[in-house]
């Protein structure tokens, strides 16, 4: 492995209508090493993968090549000087053969026209060195995620052959094409290419990178190599916190009821999402749940409230089986979710503020029983109040509020339903203290009531104070549960940073 | 009077048109009454519009889903094809009305199980009954047009009640059924819901499928309904021309009426308002005596200018300039 610097960066800068989301970025890549280029979601990775491979202008910053200043102004240009990007959703065309996929817009000609032969001939010996068994003349759908990607890959070098982006390669593989994508980067990282990956998976940083390049809200934190690097201070550098001072104020009532659970899940799990796992819920208790991005937080909420449908375990509601394979069929048995994604999963944008809070009601009803104007407006007004949705007008179309106005009217828009299980993704991300703060309340305040609480975040402070069990996800497994004077911001991040497979 | 002030776009254009006409030919507005039937050129209107209205009823539903349904136009040529044929065979009309409603019905739901269930995309699912359907209908009638004389049938399309043409009665009594049907349950609102954000209403547990699906089995039903108004005025069944681009008239009657094509917030009254808009200038421009290749340029040039001032961009415009002018008037 050589130590000279491939592609260097040095204080990049970029803003979007006056936000800064890069702000003095470095980065190295040096010829011959996998670099991973972590950070939790908005850290500014992609925005970097970006302004590197030329589909963003940098607003500051210098970019060198091989020793040479460049400046690459668009994907093509990068990809001219070297810089080949492999995206998440892989950028080829399905519906083309291999061979044409490899050569697309450089096709070998004679004559004026397409080579047909030579491409084919080219492409079978391109495949060969990947040890890939593609027919050329085959369309590309016919082969499985992981072959395409290795053939985007093959594109991607043969076009630039110096350095290399991978964003998210391995989302949707499983363990054996992990493996054999792997096997690919070895062989390139031999022949000397700098490799980039974007990836949330930790266990495949150590499987796979030299060094790791930590970014958060758009400023580096730090770069280093991973063998000097223990597993527990790479989490700590993507949450940025220092442990010793994270202490989260516990809420000195959030201890764990003596109830009988009423919601369990037995070894529930869906392949490819989350590991099975085992869960019981009870009134009157609130149920956190901690884990990076893409450690299956998520995933398990959709579980739960049915959008996905497991292929193992049981559930059971009163201690009987039910079967939870819809929305529908969950808000029957009296669960509720506000989802992550508040804009496209959450609001109705162009329905009022009173439409939005009755919806979930209205649809447990059936079209063929309004809710009364009267009723809704009752309900409107009670719970704008109650949780101080501003402005306090009903009818105000819901997508000219706040995004905490619009968090508590989903809020309220459940609550209406009065539920007994109540799943919150992220309730907290996106909006102003104020809001952040009357939710937390709002949250010791429906468990005093009674009511069972699961709530997803990213803020362990947040989660330490309001929980009364953490159940910590790493690498889609639900690696560890944390119980009363357990809950430390420590205890949860060190939790995390266990690989999954260690459950 | 809020849902005035909502529907005044529409009103305003509708008596813009209406005047327009009414200057290019006098006598436009006079209402006689002869053999206990209103005549005149403004009933005509409300009589020719019937087809296009009964249409744009269901169309409004299911463009408030974020749909378009193509196919109204055949399915008004199947359905009057069949009551065609049953009413020369001599079958009563309760049988053929019902017959035929319920095949508008069955295409709707067709259109519907493509659209809600297997999840192919509006504009492609109902084009496929758009194309098959006018076929079918030829099949139906052997390829001729198919005629009958059955004058209990025909009141449908040239009968009047209390000297109300009957095709009035019909669009008003199915606007009336169907507006108030989705306004007094909660299909509206569920409707809306789903056009404007189908993920998160089913994250709330709302019955997207069935909902979409029974949008366009309302249309279905619309079209069966002009179909037999259209049958029935004719006294027969014409499979080639039956409601040929009608189904345009009825998305711009829709379009017209303020319904966005990206789903959502939907008006009836408005598409309904819509609708005659677009009739009373047909009526107005036949009425003119100017040639008829001016009839379409003349169509196109007002609905422009009618979209124009209702699209949100120059409504902003006006509304800034209203409040120079005002700013300007305040100084003096």
């Amino acid at each position: 492995m050589t130590h000279d610097a491939l592609l260097s960066a040095q204080g990049i800068d970029k803003s979007f209508f006056g936000v800064k989301v890069l702000d003095g970025v470095d980065f190295t890549l040096r010829a011959g090493e996998i670099h991973a280029l972590l950070g939790e979601n908005g850290a500014g990775k992609s925005t970097l993968v970006k302004i590197l491979t030329g589909a963003y202008r940098r607003d500051a910053g210098q970019m060198h090549l091989a020793g040479a200043e460049v400046e690459p102004r668009s994907v093509a240009e990068a990809q001219n000087l070297g810089i080949g990007t492999v995206y998440q959703e892989v950028n080829l065309l399905d519906n083309l053969t291999v061979a044409e996929n490899l050569y697309l817009g450089r096709q070998p000609r004679w004559m004026g026209l397409t080579d047909r032969r030579r491409m084919r001939a080219d492409a079978h010996e391109l495949l060969a060195r990947y040890h890939v068994t593609a027919d050329p003349d085959e369309t590309l759908a016919h082969y499985p995620v992981a072959v395409r990607q290795i053939i985007a890959i093959a594109r991607a070098v043969d076009l630039s052959g110096k350095v290399l982006f991978l964003d998210e390669p391995t989302a949707s593989l499983d363990a054996r094409e992990v493996q054999s994508l792997f096997d690919v980067l070895h062989q390139l990282r031999q022949q000397g290419l700098g490799i980039v990956i974007i990836t949330h998976f930790l266990d495949q940083v150590y499987q796979i990178a030299d060094r790791v390049t930590v970014l958060r809200n758009g400023r580096m934190v730090g770069s280093r190599a991973i063998s000097e690097l223990p597993r527990r201070d790479l989490v700590s550098m993507m949450l940025g916190r220092e442990l010793a001072e994270a202490t989260g104020h516990r809420d000195p009532d959030a201890t764990e009821p003596d109830t009988a659970a009423a919601f369990k899940f037995e070894n529930y799990g869906k392949r490819g999402s989350i590991a099975p796992f085992d869960l019981a819920i009870r009134p009157g208790e609130v149920v956190g749940i901690a884990g990076l991005l893409g450690s299956g937080r998520t995933e398990t909420a959709r579980l739960l409230f049915g959008i996905d449908r497991p292929d193992s375990g049981q559930a059971t509601v009163d201690d009987h089986p039910v079967s939870l394979h819809s929305p529908e069929e969950a808000i029957a048995h009296g669960f509720g979710m506000c989802p992550e994604e508040r804009k496209s999963d959450g609001i109705v944008g162009d329905l009022s503020v009173r439409q939005n809070i009755v919806l979930a009601l209205q649809a447990t009803r059936g079209w063929a029983r309004p809710i009364p104007r009267r009723e809704a407006d009752a309900l409107a007004t009670q719970y704008i109040q109650a949780l101080d949705i501003r402005p306090p007008d009903p009818d105000r179309p819901i997508k000219f509020l706040s995004g905490g106005n619009q968090q508590k009217a989903i809020l309220a828009r459940w609550l209406a339903t009065e539920p007994r299980l109540l799943i919150l993704d992220e309730p907290t991300r996106g909006i102003d203290i104020g809001a952040h703060a009357e939710i937390i309340n709002l949250i010791g305040k429906l468990r005093a009531e009674g009511m069972a609480l699961v709530v997803i975040s990213s803020e362990i402070e947040e989660l330490v104070a309001f929980s009364t069990r953490v159940i910590v996800l790493s690498d889609r497994h639900h690696v560890r549960e944390l119980k009363g004077a357990e809950i430390t911001a420590e205890a949860i991040v060190e939790a995390m940073a266990v690989p999954g497979e260690a459950a | 009077m809020k849902k005035f002030r909502q529907l005044r776009p529409q009103l305003l254009a509708l008596a813009v048109v209406l005047v327009m006409v009414g200057l290019i030919s006098p006598g436009f507005f006079s209402v006689t009454v002869q053999n206990g039937r209103l005549y005149g050129s403004l009933i005509d209107v409300g009589v020719r519009v019937a087809p296009v209205a009964l249409l744009a009823i269901g169309m409004t539903l299911v463009i408030a889903t974020k749909g378009i349904d193509l196919s109204v136009g055949a399915v008004m040529a199947i359905t009057g094809a069949v009551a065609a044929t049953l009413v020369a065979d001599g079958h009563s009309v309760p049988v053929v009305l019902a017959v035929s409603l319920a095949l508008g019905l069955l295409c709707g739901i067709w259109n519907g199980v493509l659209v809600a269930f297997l999840d192919i995309q509006p504009i492609i699912a109902t084009l496929i009954l758009m194309v098959a359907g006018r076929g079918i209908a030829q099949l139906i009638t052997g390829g001729v047009i198919l005629t009958f004389n059955d004058p209990a049938f025909s009141f449908i399309g040239s009968g009047a009640v209390l000297g109300i043409p009957m095709p009035i009665l019909i669009w008003l009594a199915m606007g009336l059924a169907v507006g108030l049907l989705v306004r007094r349950s909660a299909l509206g609102l569920l409707i809306e819901a789903v056009g404007i954000n189908r993920r998160a209403s089913m994250l709330v547990g709302v019955r997207a499928r069935f909902l979409i699906l029974a949008t366009y089995a309302i249309s279905g039903l619309c079209a069966a309904m002009a179909g037999m108004i259209v049958t029935a005025d004719i006294h027969g069944a014409d499979a080639n021309n039956a409601g040929l681009w009608l189904e345009l008239d009825a998305i711009l009657a829709v379009v017209i009426g303020g319904t966005s094509l990206a789903g959502g917030r939907f008006s009836i009254t408005a598409s309904l308002i819509g609708a005659l808009i677009i009739q009373a200038l047909n009526t107005g421009i036949l009425m003119s005596g100017w040639p008829p290749e001016f009839n379409l340029i003349v169509k196109a040039v007002v609905i422009v200018t009618i979209l124009t001032l209702q699209s949100p961009a120059v409504a902003d415009e006006l509304t800034m300039l209203r409040d120079f002018l005002r700013r300007k008037g305040a100084q003096k």
